[in-house]
């Protein structure tokens, strides 16, 4: 019993010192995977000591001084055929012993460059993904499996080789240069809302959410306005996840099935959340205006405005659909996105009138890129059935319900192909 | 999981709060704010500057503080944001130990309470 609470104890200050805790050993070692292994080898050590002597007033200290040691260790060994080892192992004999807290000093640049290593333009989005939730977000493989659904060997394999993608580029000596930066910035934020769309409407499985997921990239995001605090991008996309956050607990019922939008009791949002986003956004739309009169909102400034309009409104008729079709038009200017249309679509047909969300949909709906999305039909059934159109609806949501990845979300377009039939059935057999 | 972490001690205390003991407190924020924690934190002013509403025999009444018959008060929260309750308690051992630091004779508690999600 005191093993198990002191395993979980342990467990806790890992958590909370992972990110520093590595960060640091990447400056100092240079290598992602040495650095990773050595504080894996620290929190062995204190399994093996804290449940004997207490945890120490210090642990995140006494983490970073065992690290360290068993790194001079590693680098002392590989000495005999590699100077620059034996260099760095000297040097870091230096600094160990003098004071424990020494290289935990850095830690906002540490752990901006941690980010900016994990999202290397030399690794795959995959990669990225899985890198940043394994060295920054401090899960393990098992968690980051779970929470993708793929087995285990397979993150084990994708972590390995991405390490090896970085040693080989040299990944972590580099500096990004300040032109590259604000790219590689660009690259971490997508990288956050990914793991948090993933979280938010998992495409794959059984499930319709996985908080766990959400939570995380919160929490990065988190991180991120603390480290760069004057970047509106960065303000935006913690304000856009705090928004979308707050909705959680209304996007789905006691079974778990998905309640949409239109329907949910909004009484069930998260009112704290949505205060924080929206403080959050404000201090973004603040510093846009600061940068001078031609400055343009980003791609998360805008979607944290729209995420606002809908936490603002009372109910969906309250809400303001002409300024957020306005909003997705700027979007779609800064994206070209299709998708992004398509919600402008939706929009339009709020604000205007199903006929004229339709006639969006129509210039969309053939790109490339919509191919094959089920959202298309989905939108589509939904704008018919307001015009009270209801065979058109319940072909488009059967068509919808065809191409849905998520189990959830297949049966709800069923459902609503179901529920046009019947509305339309007795019309439509006379 | 979100907790709350409230920091109860005396209003009166018998020893004197050095300035470096705010300055630890403000670096225990940032550190909260790098590794995501810390949601929320706020100090409370004195409860002179606040009022207890309470049912007596049925009825509500309302006091104006100081609240002078109650030992020890609230005098500031945190709202963190973990994985697990033991992260809440190794956050709250942190806050007591650095109290401790800075003033051996203090006495207080810091009571964790999780905040209901769903």
């Amino acid at each position: 019993m005191v093993e198990q609470a002191t395993r979980a104890a342990i467990e806790a200050v890992w958590r909370l010192e992972s990110t520093r805790l590595i960060a640091a050993l990447v400056r100092m070692l240079r290598d992602v995977g040495l650095a990773e292994d050595v504080a894996q080898d620290a929190v062995v050590a204190a399994l093996a000591a804290w449940p004997v002597a207490g945890i120490p007033a210090n642990p995140g200290a006494w983490l970073m001084t065992t690290a360290k040691r068993r790194a001079i260790d590693v680098l002392r060994a590989r000495a005999r055929h590699d100077r620059a080892a034996a260099e760095l192992a000297h040097d870091l004999a230096e600094v160990v012993d003098e004071d424990p807290s020494a290289g935990i000093d850095h830690v906002e640049d540490d752990v901006l460059r941690l980010m900016f290593i994990c999202c290397h333009p030399a690794l795959t989005a995959e990669a990225q993904t899985t890198l940043t939730l394994r060295l920054v977000a401090g899960l393990s493989t098992r968690e980051i499996a779970r929470a993708h659904l793929a087995p285990e060997a397979t993150v084990a394999q994708r972590i390995s080789r991405a390490k090896r993608t970085l040693a080989e580029v040299g990944a972590a000596i580099e500096e990004p240069a300040a032109a590259e930066r604000a790219e590689r910035l660009g690259t971490v934020l997508g990288v956050v809302y990914l793991v948090f769309n993933e979280g938010y409407s998992a495409t794959e499985g059984e499930d319709w959410m996985r908080p766990a997921l959400c939570d995380e990239a919160v929490r990065l995001g988190r991180i991120l306005t603390a480290l760069v605090p004057e970047d509106p991008e960065v303000l935006g996309l913690s304000a856009l996840m705090e928004l979308q956050s707050s909705r959680l607990a209304a996007r789905a019922d006691a079974e778990g099935e998905p309640i949409l939008l239109d329907a949910q009791d909004r009484r069930r949002w998260d009112a704290s959340r949505i205060r924080r986003g929206v403080d959050l956004l404000d201090r973004a739309v603040a510093l846009v205006a600061h940068a001078g009169p031609a400055a343009e909102p980003g791609p998360y400034v805008l979607q944290a405005s729209l995420a606002a309009e809908h936490a603002r409104a009372a109910s969906v008729d309250d809400t303001d659909w002409e300024r957020i079709a306005s909003l997705y038009e700027r979007l779609a200017r800064r994206t070209g996105s299709p998708v992004v249309e398509l919600n402008r679509a939706v929009a339009l047909g709020r604000a205007r009138g199903p006929e004229a969300g339709l006639a969006l949909l129509d210039q969309v709906s053939d790109l490339p890129a919509m191919r094959g999305y089920h959202l298309v039909p989905s939108v589509r059934g939904d704008l018919y059935a307001q015009l009270g159109r209801w065979d058109e609806a319940a072909a488009e949501f059967g068509r919808a319900a065809g191409m849905a990845a998520n189990a959830r979300e297949r049966g709800l377009l069923e459902r609503r192909a179901r529920d046009a039939r019947a509305a339309g059935g007795p019309i439509a057999s006379s | 999981m979100r907790f709350l972490c409230m920091v109860q001690t005396d209003e009166n205390p018998p020893w004197e709060i050095p300035g470096a003991l705010y300055e630890a407190m403000a670096a225990y924020d940032q550190e909260g704010r790098l590794n995501g924690t810390l949601v929320e934190s706020r100090g409370l002013l004195p409860s002179a500057a606040g009022a207890i509403v309470s049912a007596a025999d049925g009825r509500v009444k309302a006091i104006d503080g100081p609240f002078a018959e109650a030992k020890e008060l609230v005098g500031g929260y945190a709202v963190v944001d973990v994985r697990s309750r033991e992260e809440a308690v190794e956050l709250g051992r942190r806050l007591v130990q650095l109290h401790l630091e800075h003033i051996p004779e203090w006495r207080g508690t810091v009571e964790i309470r999780q905040i209901a999600d769903f």
